[in-house]
């Protein structure tokens, strides 16, 4: 039973209890794979936090839907000066916080001055990098200032990392969220759930549900058995993708594939001999079938693709024709950098499934040519410190999870270390435009540079899959940000 | 009796005080900073230097243990770095689970291995004998997390007598509380409850054979009675050892077990700690398991030097 907040719900106990299903009307049970370490999505890199507070909790000026595409949110409109150099944004009026106090720009400017501020702990920091001064014109308009045109501020402005947080509730954020949107934090009993319930004094279209409860289920055996028994109502970005056929057997369950903006590679250490050869990645990239990973290791969730970008994006090039799978041909190009018997690399495997199942069957495609990975199993707190900070790896498979995240190719101290000032001078003009079709086009040109320069294994897009009793309606199919928007799912009638 | 319990109490504090270095040194050599780990691959070098400094990270490792050891003599056991709240809070809480399932999975071992124990001890070489010990056999060779499955498998999919998994929170009733308890307490309580007969049965077997048992049917008792008034008795002592080094166990044992369940206790406390480089949430955890042990041990040792002066003498 979960706390009761309404008087309707509270007459209808007798009758719930002995129908057990029925009580579940006006309230939904989530199950998510993490727990979030604390609930301040602006003072942390983990998605488990945003999975839990994005848009139930906590809102920003801007917004992704769930197609991926950015609405207003708390600004409700905005002007763009004609040097692309000041953005006005006009706050909506009667905003209130949960804890009753107004929202207005004296909270975008202290929200946006602290993710910005020298001592700032938020993990996207760039992300408010052009941002040079934020001005408070009146309570519900703010000036923001840019020291360079910056084509993606709107998107920026739409992380999870950019939410207007209130300085009256600031201490205690980390376990106490106040926020502006459809939902109020009600508790956290760590270890196990955290429970919202619906902000009666919403802005906007108020949220349907009266309650949701967060499970976190890591394992991905009880994830199966907690669906089964009917403990969890949904389980987004199920860990099991080997289950889903049972769940859509079952017609007591629907299940939900869409996809996330996670590029999953096959990074390589552009810096390392022989990979700073680019026949040598060549060959890699043509000894790689990725149906078949997609295949083993992801039991066929999983786009492919042919450069470091999302396939539903509608600036996509499908560049997968470069990067066949064509052992012979990859054995030829070995052969004509020198390295006809082959060479020995490692492959660093972080601890999701994709990289771990992924990685074997990489290897053993990679000795199809002659190519000996030595398969090392890392934690991600290993990875982040001897493969990404250290770059001491040769191979290593990640997803990139980030919403359009090429331009970490324009930086050439990045863990793969590719240093391309073709690139570099694409993303910086790519930076300062604002109109659609010119950033369009740079951005087909920036997808095709990093293929023909084979940088990385280019290998698929990961899959988002939910499993959901069947009545459940209104879940984000795709995720473009890690979020669990809760605001306009209800139980059908 | 004295000089005994000051010999015992000197070595306990110097075991303390070793653990507490050891376990330190191995858990900050390891891999891994916290504070990147918590700022992901997108984060500024002065953004990771920031919160290194927020969570105290750059004063050195010397420092640190001081700080860290001296705490907890007062009971402060310092800050998660990923939580923010007090460690001895959380601990306090995951315990309201932990131990509360070590003791109804010891109760439930107990209560099975006692009179499967003095069965086979009674049909020692018959039909019943040979039935308990293939049972126990099993038990200690069936790993709990797949015994675990089953369960579930049985009582919470097909059955739905239980849920899957999780802790309905001691506010929602005592009944609900032990009722989410059961089957992960039974899971671990199957292979403790093998080990426990088979000691229970052997050490029965011991005693029959002594003397005193003898007299006591030869002053007329029945084979019954004088397994009962004499034999079970005499039994215990070993038993109760092992019942002291079970509950350790499964206090600190219940990890895998805290995972199938997904049961806020201390060992999933701990697993989300290493994984996401909690490094002070692992190490005052560890802490307290280690002080625990090495209590329960000082307070054997006083135990057997009360029940048998030839210790005291020694020393």
């Amino acid at each position: 039973m979960k706390p009761i907040s309404s008087l309707a719900f509270a007459s209808a106990i007798a009758l719930a209890a002995s129908l057990g299903a029925a009580q579940a009307q006006g309230d939904l049970t989530v199950a998510l794979q993490l727990e979030p370490p604390h609930l301040d999505p602006t003072s942390a890199a983990a998605g488990a936090i945003d999975s839990v507070v994005y848009s139930n909790i906590f809102e920003g000026l801007t917004r992704f839907m769930g197609d991926g595409s950015i609405v207003p949110g708390l600004a409700e409109s905005w002007e763009i000066s004609e040097d692309g150099l000041s953005y006005t944004f006009r706050l909506r009026e009667g905003v209130t916080f949960h804890d009753g106090t107004a929202m207005d720009a004296e909270d975008v400017k202290f929200s946006l001055d602290r993710a910005r501020a020298e001592d700032s702990v938020n993990a996207q920091k760039a992300l408010f990098e052009a941002i040079s001064e934020v001005e408070v014109v009146d309570p519900l308009t703010v000036k923001l200032t840019l020291s360079e045109a910056n084509g993606l501020l709107l998107f920026n402005l739409a992380w999870g990392d950019a939410v207007i947080v209130a300085p009256e509730s600031i201490a205690d954020i980390k376990t106490n969220p106040v926020g502006t949107g459809a939902f109020k934090f009600v508790d956290w009993v760590q270890g196990d759930r955290i429970e919202i319930a619906r902000n009666p004094d919403y802005w906007g279209t108020p949220a349907v549900l009266d309650t949701a409860t967060f499970k976190f289920i890591s394992d991905p055996t009880a994830a199966f058995a907690a669906v089964m028994a009917e403990d969890v109502d949904v389980f987004s970005a199920f860990p099991a993708p080997e289950n889903l056929p049972q769940f859509e057997a079952d017609p007591r369950f629907q299940v939900l594939v869409g996809s996330t903006e996670g590029e999953t590679i096959l990074a390589t250490n552009n810096k390392q001999p022989p990979f700073d050869d680019i026949r040598v990645r060549q060959a890699l990239a043509h000894a790689i079938d990725r149906q078949s990973i997609i295949d083993g290791a992801m039991f066929g969730l999983g786009i492919p693709i042919g450069t470091h970008f999302a396939p539903h994006h509608p600036a996509y090039v499908d560049l997968t024709g470069k990067s066949g799978y064509d052992p012979d041909k990859a054995r030829a190009l070995l052969a004509e950098a020198g390295l006809a018997d082959g060479f020995e690399t490692t492959l660093h495997l972080p601890p999701p499934s994709y990289a771990r199942r992924g990685g074997e069957i990489v290897a053993a495609q990679l000795a199809e040519v002659g190519i000996k990975a030595e398969i090392i199993n890392v934690e991600w707190a290993q990875w982040l410190e001897s493969v990404f900070r250290g770059k001491n790896f040769g191979l290593t498979i990640v997803s990139h999870t980030e919403p359009m995240d090429i331009g970490i190719y324009a930086r050439p101290d990045y863990y793969f270390q590719y240093d391309n000032k073709a690139f570099q001078d694409v993303m910086a003009e790519l930076n300062r435009t604002t109109d659609e079709a010119r950033r369009t086009e740079l951005l087909q040109q920036a997808q095709t540079i990093i293929a023909d320069d084979y940088v990385n294994g280019y290998l698929f897009e990961l899959a988002f899959p939910t499993v959901a009793k069947v009545g459940v309606q209104g879940l984000w199919l795709n995720a473009p940000t890690q979020a669990t928007d809760l605001t306009a799912v209800s139980w059908a009638q | 009796m004295l000089r005994y319990s000051l010999k015992r109490l000197i070595s306990l504090v110097l075991s303390l005080v070793v653990a507490s270095l050891v376990i330190f040194l191995v858990i900050e050599v390891a891999p891994g900073d916290p504070a990147s780990f918590m700022l992901g691959i997108n984060a500024q070098p002065d953004t990771v230097a920031a919160l290194r400094s927020e969570l105290g990270l750059d004063v050195p490792k010397w420092q640190r243990y001081l700080d860290w050891a001296g705490g907890m003599l007062i009971g402060d056991f310092g800050t998660s770095y990923t939580y923010r709240t007090p460690v001895s809070e959380m601990i306090a809480d995951r315990l309201w689970v932990s131990l509360p399932l070590a003791l109804f999975a010891l109760t439930i071992s107990t209560l099975v291995a006692f009179p499967a124990g003095i069965y086979a001890a009674s049909r020692r070489g018959r039909a019943g004998d040979a039935a308990v010990m293939g049972a126990t056999q099993l038990g200690v060779a069936i790993p709990n997390f797949w015994f675990a499955m089953m369960m579930v498998l049985v009582f919470a999919i097909n059955l739905r007598w239980f849920s899957a998994g999780g802790f309905a929170g001691w506010d929602k009733g005592i009944l609900a509380g032990l009722h989410s308890l059961t089957l992960p307490a039974i899971s671990l309580a199957l292979p403790q409850a093998a080990i426990l007969a088979r000691v229970m049965r052997s050490s029965l077997l011991d005693i029959l054979g002594e003397d005193f048992m003898r007299t006591a049917r030869a002053k007329g008792l029945s084979r019954g009675q004088a397994l009962w008034r004499h034999g079970v008795r005499n039994a215990l002592i070993p038993v109760l050892t092992i019942i002291g080094l079970q509950f350790s166990f499964l206090l600190a044992g219940a990890i895998i077990i805290e995972q199938v369940f997904y049961l806020p206790g201390l060992g999933r406390l701990v697993f989300q700690a290493i994984s996401s480089r909690d490094l002070i949430v692992v190490e005052s955890v560890v802490m307290l398991l280690v002080f625990s042990v090495i209590t329960v041990n000082f307070v054997v040792d006083l135990a057997y030097a009360l029940v048998d002066p030839r210790l005291r003498r020694r020393s």
